[in-house]
């Protein structure tokens, strides 16, 4: 048995991170990761007639810089795992659709990067496939018009809401080469607290990843203290601080090891609220700053979850709570 | 799903930890900018009168609708609307030129769905509730006058 514990695997083949790419929009361009981007966009269009177009082509980007920086073929892809967030999941399907692989579609909302990542990691691991591709995405613009308003509108936000970032990240794992390794992964439960705020997702999240955290904790009887950086997805300002609470309570103290992908990525300046949220958040930080950090020696020893609020628009009218789920992986740089 | 007690301990948390828009900054702005569209308004009335003497002040008023709808449409156009709203808030969302962006913003973002299905189908929205309720409110007050 691979599993240690009740959720996690540990991979003893080492999956490695032999290429990853980052591609973000021109405001995360100005944000404080600036010098990490793989590619910063000037048009967040893309010279594209819609902005859905202009999501899939953002993933596009990313994925096939991916296998470009690596010196593989799109033909060497043994498995794509992708999703985003756009109903059925078109931006991830539609840029399959580009290259001849196999392809599994997923869907964890913003937890997607290490959902795809973890799942990637074991079929890597278990040598079912040798270089599998993983990828997210998400746009600012096609997740406002899904989620909430037209662009054009004039309506106030409230202060607990996050700004969804325009970015996608790709990784691609494979069980040779060189490069930082996925030593384990925790994969997560649905977690639901009764949050029904959609203006507050940090809230409707926060649970998920503590429930993840204190489970990865308990499987490894590791201490927090043990990582360089643990870092969250997109919990933002409001989310992160909860967490630290939730997870004092639970006996795990913090210290100063612990970051959010959406309180990294913008400047308080940049007026985003709460920070970051979105699939491409934790995509394009883990592919940029993360995994340079890792190579350059900076970090060796990262826990990462992506966290994912699990509503629809439906669902949210119809008055339900929002479930969360964090799905968690470790990365070591040797 | 987590055990209701532990729901309600979150929820009372959360609630207690939540930051409120401060009031004092968002009622001086809406105050300004409500109150500058309104006096924005009362130029166009005036203007209107001043060129044409002989209308009669409906007539005058229903121009100065047309007007004012045009401007809240044309600046939602050039994308300057909503970042009024942005800080703004009501004071720019009360107003008929809120209303007249409340209509053009859906219209522009769904034409890329085509000029049925996509625009036309959409444009309402965000204004649909305005008038379906503003209609069945206008009946109810209509039937309480009718017995007065």
């Amino acid at each position: 048995m691979k599993k240690i514990g009740t959720q996690t695997v540990l991979l003893s083949n080492k999956p490695k991170i032999i290429s990853n790419f980052s591609v973000v929009g021109p405001k995360e361009g100005k944000g404080p990761l600036s010098e990490y981007f793989g590619k910063i966009l000037e048009d967040d269009k893309l010279g594209q007639k819609t902005y859905e177009k202009a999501e899939q082509k953002l993933m596009e980007l990313a994925v096939f810089s991916c296998i470009e920086k690596s010196g593989l073929t799109p033909k060497d892809i043994d498995m794509f795992l992708s999703g985003d967030l756009l109903n059925q999941i078109i931006s991830s399907s539609f840029t399959a659709r580009q290259f001849d692989t196999t392809f599994i579609g997923l869907f964890g909302a913003c937890s997607t990067m290490t959902e795809s990542l973890a799942l990637g990691s074991c079929l890597v691991d278990g040598e079912y496939f040798e270089n599998v591709l993983c990828s997210t995405c998400s746009h600012f613009a096609t997740a406002e018009r899904q989620f909430r308003y037209p662009l054009e509108l004039g309506t106030q936000k409230p202060p607990t809401s996050q700004w969804t970032v325009t970015g996608a990240g790709a990784t691609l794992l494979s069980l040779h080469g060189e490069g930082p390794y996925i030593e384990m992964v925790t994969f997560g439960k649905v977690c639901d607290y009764g949050v029904s705020d959609v203006n507050n997702m940090g809230a409707a999240m926060a649970p998920a990843a503590m429930h993840t955290l204190k489970t990865h904790f308990e499987d490894t009887g590791r201490k927090p203290d043990f990582y360089d950086l643990i870092l969250t997805g997109d919990l933002g300002k409001f989310g992160s601080e909860t967490l630290i609470d939730m997870m004092e309570k639970e006996g795990y103290a913090f210290s100063e090891n612990y970051g959010d992908c959406g309180n990294m990525i913008f400047d308080i300046k940049q007026k985003t609220f709460m920070g970051g949220s979105g699939c491409g958040c934790s995509a394009s930080v883990l592919n940029s700053y993360v995994i340079t950090k890792l190579r350059r020696g900076d970090i060796d020893k990262v826990l990462f979850l992506s966290t994912g609020a699990l509503l629809s628009t439906l669902s949210c009218q119809q008055g339900e709570s929002i479930p969360g789920i964090a799905h968690a992986i470790v990365i070591r740089g040797k | 799903m987590a055990e209701k007690s532990q729901i309600e301990a979150y929820n009372k948390y959360v609630e207690a930890k939540i930051p409120m828009t401060k009031p004092f900054p968002s009622l001086i702005w809406a105050f300004l900018v409500g109150g500058g569209i309104c006096v924005i308004g009362q130029g166009v009335n005036d203007i209107i009168t001043l060129l044409f003497p002989d209308m009669t002040t409906d007539v005058v008023s229903s121009y100065t609708l047309v007007f004012m709808i045009f401007l809240g449409t044309f600046f939602t156009g050039l994308g300057l609307y909503d970042k009024l709203g942005s800080f703004a808030g009501a004071g720019s969302v009360i107003p008929i030129t809120g209303f007249a962006n409340s209509v053009a913003s859906p219209a522009i973002e769904f034409k890329t769905e085509g000029w049925i299905f996509g625009m036309s189908v959409k444009m309402f929205t965000i204004a649909g509730p305005i008038i379906v309720n503003g209609i069945a409110s206008s009946i109810l007050v209509g039937l309480v006058y009718m017995f007065l």
